[in-house]
């Protein structure tokens, strides 16, 4: 098990550690989004409230979803621990900086995850606290059901429609955005998986996937602003 | 020309040291530190002390030369050392700041003059071949593909000089300790030691108190050999390699 | 005194071999008794203190930079000599040995030469075994390229990088025996003063240069690798900080300086720009190989070049004059260093300079792009290529032979070579002489070892390219390690050498007084200027081509620069801190004395050979003349403050036949 101990307080352990958690939740975004989409049906939620309600009393996914606050938590706290130690071993900044050498969102990871955390928090109290541990999310039965399921989708429009939560969305979303930009090669090269020919297509596909989620989220607060403003 | 210097000035390793600003004339077929020499010279002059700077081939490879110029490690030019820097660069009435490559692992010794003995010690953990003198086989013994042999000499270019933990916001010496694993580990006398040469020199280097890689890239950037970050994820995976895989 | 080079009996072949097979061997469990410093950790340096390690003995290794991977070495381009005959094209240890000799103007000494000859393969091999990562040809195996003065190809090389990977590998080795505890390293630490106990080398005296500290060290003997000393020209392809003081320390402590005046100068500089001036950068004379050196036939279109109204590529080809290839025939621009250099200071005297200061020449890749752009293009199967493609084509492949090369010249002169020739000048490159030591690489001092270039052993008045490599690292590899052991056999009875004696006392409080002394004068004039003074007496009056006349008045010159050092100089901040203007200082006054004692040899020896060419010795085509009736010896220099003594060390040539060189 030492090995083990020293391997995980190694740099290139830590930094494992941060490329596989992260890995997790770049797939984790892609569930999300694709469950997501269902908020833009037009069958007044019951495809998207079933499958809330599907993804919060399910043993399975309830188990998977543990292991995504843990690894929420984990990223968080390890990616903070390395930025401390790092910024120590920076010790003094330049005079004169400059990004001549590299983009800015790969200088300043901590400071992004730390926005995302926050959106996050935001985001689960609006609507996973709200939801699992109040009542103000209202009951809703849809027909061909023999049971009454919380209506999530209700809750998500009403959200949207206030303008201040749509901007802390769309920061959040564009905090997520850069934080991908560099994260997604980045998991890759810790992984030290580098070819000729396959390292260029992975770079592509994390500037692809790094812009593409981040608009797929943004498309529903926005898709419900609009809706909004075509009803007045 | 005429330009305007900006200067880290600091008497020694316990003095919180300072910038100090400066004028002086140069010529633009001038290397830049030929221009710090006539910067010098008129301090002596004055009967002021000089800046301190590490220097010594001046040709670009015996990496002594560091200093951060207006934020870049050995200045603007790609592929370039500080001491081949040449004025023609920059024009008249131009500020530059330069100060000393900065990491915890560098301290500051006087004005420009870092310590970079933290190198010398990743070395010393596992940056050879075990060989003693005399024990060699013939040097054909052994073929070696070309390519992989040109592979090996891009990443054994590395003239030790620091600027990619200059250049890293973490300090990391990364691209420097995976630059020699990688230009080992290519050739096929190197890799019977491979292992233990990539888990000492990491231990090492974590010892020695460098920030971890977080992939800027930044170091590449700035690497006067142009070393590629390739190296890096090679050793990431050399390391993964070497702590889960089977006996 | 009677110089004894200890020379083993036999035939010259054998020589090495029997000596080596029947030295005196210091047991196990003796040498981890015995202590060995070693100042310098260059090529030489670092190779010999690796290899002391490994046999077991405690070395103790010093350099004044801050990691031994700096040393000068690091700088060399070219490659390395050796006599393997991979190319199946005539080579053999005997080739090797001999175009040594001959390189060198029959001014060195046969054993030694066939000596470094034999080690020369067993370099390639150690080397090949540290991971050094050679040049290889398709098949995988080692490739090779001809290089200045010798019609073989046995150069072996690493781009143009050679010194560096070379002494990486030997900075390799040295860190894992550093690792081991069995070298303790010091950086950044200067050698200021030699000891001598009972008339033996017994340690040195050491500043530390970050705290000024000034510290003992003992040890049963000393070997210096301290590398050249050109950088008594101030102007020199050397590095800053390279410097005689470790060597004159042990000159001024009775050592003998054998052959001063024996300076080479490398053809293929890039040339002087202005007057701040710091360095000089070579160029690898690997480029000779494809290059063809030139001047423009008229002095009017010399001068239009000087003054910007012309460039290289408005002089037609009937109007050029390609003076080496003219002069030199069979070995055109191949010709040895010193004559290469030689001929471009004749055509720049002709006034067909062609920079502004006059002083350089042109070098130029134009037909060699054309020749590998044609060839090429019949590889590639392209059939009548355009004159553009064929430029392309030829251009990659100048590039992946001189690619970086190409890069640095761009770098400091803001020209393109591949479209512009290269201009190049002559410049001070490395010294062949150095302390006087017998075969046993030891200096007449018992107990005091020089290795590498600080010695004068091998190459005798000129160097042939792509051989300083090869005798750092044979000294340090393969030679020293072995002969060590002759004096070190002696000493195994020596208990541990301690630092409490009255010699290191003496020695410590001598060298305080010095640099107090130095600290006193509290001038006007700043070191560099001084060095900068002693740099033009010497280029002047000691450089390319040398005159009685003027080498007497240059000797005045220096002894009135040297008391005028001692009036007036200024040296700024502390004795106590890091303090580069006080290194600087130690290490220009000794190059100031040993600047007279170059004017001096050069004086005494009337003849011209290799890199010593005095006017009055020429033959009537200008060629160098040699006087073997007279100066066939080593002249070996005991100081002296008003009147160093000559000794003399004849050469007995027994399995050459000395001969006028000629590369015609």
């Amino acid at each position: 098990m030492g090995w083990f101990i020293d391997f995980l307080t190694s740099s290139i352990g830590k930094k494992l550690v941060m490329s596989l958690t992260g890995l997790f939740l770049i797939s984790f975004l892609a569930i999300h989004l694709l469950g997501n989409i269902q908020l833009l049906f037009n069958d007044g939620g019951e495809s998207f409230n079933v499958y809330a309600h599907f993804m919060t009393s399910n043993p399975l996914i309830k188990f998977v979803s543990i292991g995504l606050y843990a690894g929420i938590l984990l990223h968080a706290i390890q990616g903070i621990f390395i930025a401390i130690q790092n910024k120590k071993a920076k010790g003094r900044k330049y005079e004169v900086s400059t990004l001549k050498n590299g983009n800015w969102a790969s200088k300043n990871m901590a400071l992004l995850g730390i926005l995302i955390f926050a959106f996050l928090c935001i985001h689960m109290g609006d609507f996973w606290w709200k939801m699992k541990f109040t009542d103000s999310v209202e009951m809703i039965t849809y027909d061909g059901y023999d049971y009454a399921v919380k209506d999530l989708y209700s809750k998500v429009y009403y959200s949207f429609s206030q303008m201040w939560i749509v901007i802390v969305y769309l920061i959040g979303l564009l905090a997520l955005a850069m934080h991908l930009y560099h994260g997604f090669q980045s998991a890759f090269t810790t992984l030290g998986l580098v070819h000729k020919k396959y390292t260029p297509i992975i770079k592509a596909m994390g500037i692809a996937y790094s812009i593409l989620i981040p608009i797929g989220f943004a498309i529903i607060p926005l898709y419900v602003v609009v809706k909004n403003l075509s009803n007045y | 020309m005429e330009l305007k210097l900006k200067i880290w000035r600091q008497k020694n390793q316990k003095d919180s040291g300072h910038f100090e600003s400066y004028k002086v004339e140069a010529e633009e077929h001038m290397s830049f530190l030929e221009m710090l020499d006539v910067l010098n010279q008129q301090l002596i002059e004055q009967k002021k002390e000089p800046v301190a700077f590490d220097h010594d081939c001046r040709e670009g490879i015996c990496g002594s030369c560091s200093l951060v110029i207006n934020g870049r490690p050995h200045g603007p030019q790609a592929g370039t050392t500080t001491c081949q820097l040449h004025m023609r660069a920059y024009k008249s009435g131009d500020t530059i700041t330069i100060e000393p490559f900065r990491a915890s692992s560098f301290p500051v010794i006087k004005d420009l003059v870092v310590d970079r003995s933290s190198f010398d010690n990743i070395i010393q953990s596992g940056g050879y071949i075990s060989v003693n003198t005399g024990q060699a086989p013939d040097g054909n013994a052994i073929p070696i593909e070309k390519d992989l042999s040109s592979e090996a000499f891009d990443s054994a270019t590395c003239i030790g000089c620091g600027a990619c933990v200059a250049a890293c916001p973490n300090g990391s010496a990364m691209l420097f300790t995976s630059a020699k694993i990688n230009h080992l580990q290519k050739m096929p006398q190197g890799k019977v030691e491979h292992k233990n040469r990539v888990k000492n020199m990491i231990k090492q280097m974590d010892k020695e108190g460098f920030g971890q890689c977080s992939n800027v890239g930044a170091c590449e950037v700035e690497c006067p050999k142009e070393i590629s970050t390739k190296n890096i994820a090679n050793l990431n995976r050399f390391y993964l390699g070497t702590v889960f895989g089977g006996e | 005194m009677k110089l004894e080079a200890r020379i083993p009996e036999g035939n010259l072949s054998d020589k090495w071999k029997k000596y080596r097979g029947s030295m005196n061997l210091v047991a196990p469990n003796n040498k981890r008794r015995l202590d060995v410093i070693v100042v310098g950790t260059g090529l030489a340096g670092a190779s010999a203190a690796a290899t002391l390690g490994e046999l077991g003995y405690n070395v103790k290794a010093f350099t004044f930079h801050d990691s031994p991977r700096r040393a000068h070495s690091i700088a060399a381009q070219g490659g390395i000599n050796a006599a393997k005959n991979y190319q199946n094209d005539g080579d053999s240890v005997y080739r090797l040995f001999y175009d040594t000799i001959k390189g060198g103007d029959y001014r060195s000494r046969e054993a030694n030469v066939h000596r470094l000859a034999e080690c020369s393969t067993e370099i390639i091999d150690q080397a090949v075994a540290q991971g050094v990562p050679f040049a290889r040809e398709y098949g995988g195996l080692l490739a090779n390229r001809s290089f200045g003065g010798v019609q073989v190809s046995r150069t072996f090389y690493a781009r143009g990088q050679t010194g560096q990977q070379l002494l990486i590998g030997a900075y390799q080795s040295l860190s894992r025996q550093i690792a081991t505890g069995q070298v303790e390293m010091y950086n950044r630490h200067e050698m200021l003063d030699l000891v001598m106990i009972d008339g033996k080398a017994r340690g040195i005296i050491t500043r530390n240069l970050l705290t000024g500290e000034i510290d003992r060290h003992a040890a049963h003997c000393v070997v210096l690798a301290t590398g050249g000393y050109g950088n008594v020209f101030y102007l020199s392809t050397n590095a800053m900080g390279s410097n005689v003081s470790a060597a004159w320390r042990a000159v001024k402590k009775g050592a003998l300086m054998a052959n001063p005046c024996f300076t080479q100068i490398h053809p293929t500089c890039i040339p002087v720009s202005g007057e701040y001036q710091s360095k000089l950068t070579l160029m690898s004379e690997s480029l000779r190989n494809d290059g063809r050196v030139w001047v423009p036939k008229t002095e009017e279109d010399a001068i239009a070049i000087r003054e910007g109204r012309k460039t290289a590529l408005d002089i037609a080809e009937e109007d050029r004059d390609y003076y080496l290839e003219r002069r030199y025939p069979a070995f055109g621009n191949l010709v040895p260093r010193d004559v290469a250099s030689r001929a471009a200071k004749v055509a720049t005297d002709e006034n067909k300079g062609v920079v502004k200061t006059g002083l350089g020449v042109f070098l130029d890749f134009a037909a060699a792009i054309e020749r590998y752009g044609k060839a090429e293009a019949l590889t590639k199967g392209i059939q009548n290529p355009s004159k553009e493609k064929v430029t392309e084509l030829g251009e990659q492949v100048v590039s992946q032979k001189y690619g970086n090369l190409f890069q640095m010249y761009e770098k400091i002169t803001g020209e393109n070579p591949y479209k512009m020739p290269m201009k190049i000048y002559p410049a001070v490159h490395y010294t062949m002489g150095g302390l006087w030591v017998d075969y046993n690489l030891q200096t007449n001092v018992p107990g005091l070892f020089a290795v590498g270039e600080a010695n004068f052993s091998d190459h005798g008045a000129n160097r042939l390219g792509a051989s300083a490599l090869m005798q750092g690292l044979a000294d340090g590899y393969f030679v020293l390690p072995y002969t060590i052991g002759q004096f070190l056999s002696e000493e195994i009875r020596s208990p541990k050498i301690s630092t409490d004696s009255a010699e290191f006392e003496a020695a410590e409080k001598a060298t305080k007084d010095r640099l107090k002394s130095l600290f006193d004068i509290k001038g006007n004039q700043s070191v560099e200027s001084f060095h900068r003074r002693l740099g033009k007496i010497m280029w002047e009056y000691c450089g390319m081509s040398r005159n009685a006349e003027g080498l007497k008045k240059g000797r005045q010159m220096i002894r009135d620069l040297k008391q005028e050092f001692y009036s007036d100089v200024f040296i700024p901040g502390e004795e106590n801190e890091f303090n580069p203007e006080l290194e600087k200082a130690t290490r220009v006054i000794d190059f100031i004395e040993l600047g007279e004692l170059m004017m001096l040899d050069a004086l005494e020896r009337n003849e011209s050979c290799g890199g010593h060419f005095r006017e009055e010795y020429r033959t009537e085509e200008g060629e160098a003349m040699r006087n073997d009736q007279d100066y066939t010896f080593v002249s070996a220099w005991e100081w002296d403050d008003d009147n160093p003594v000559l000794h003399k060390e004849e050469l007995n040539f027994e399995n050459v036949e000395l001969k006028t060189r000629s590369y015609k």
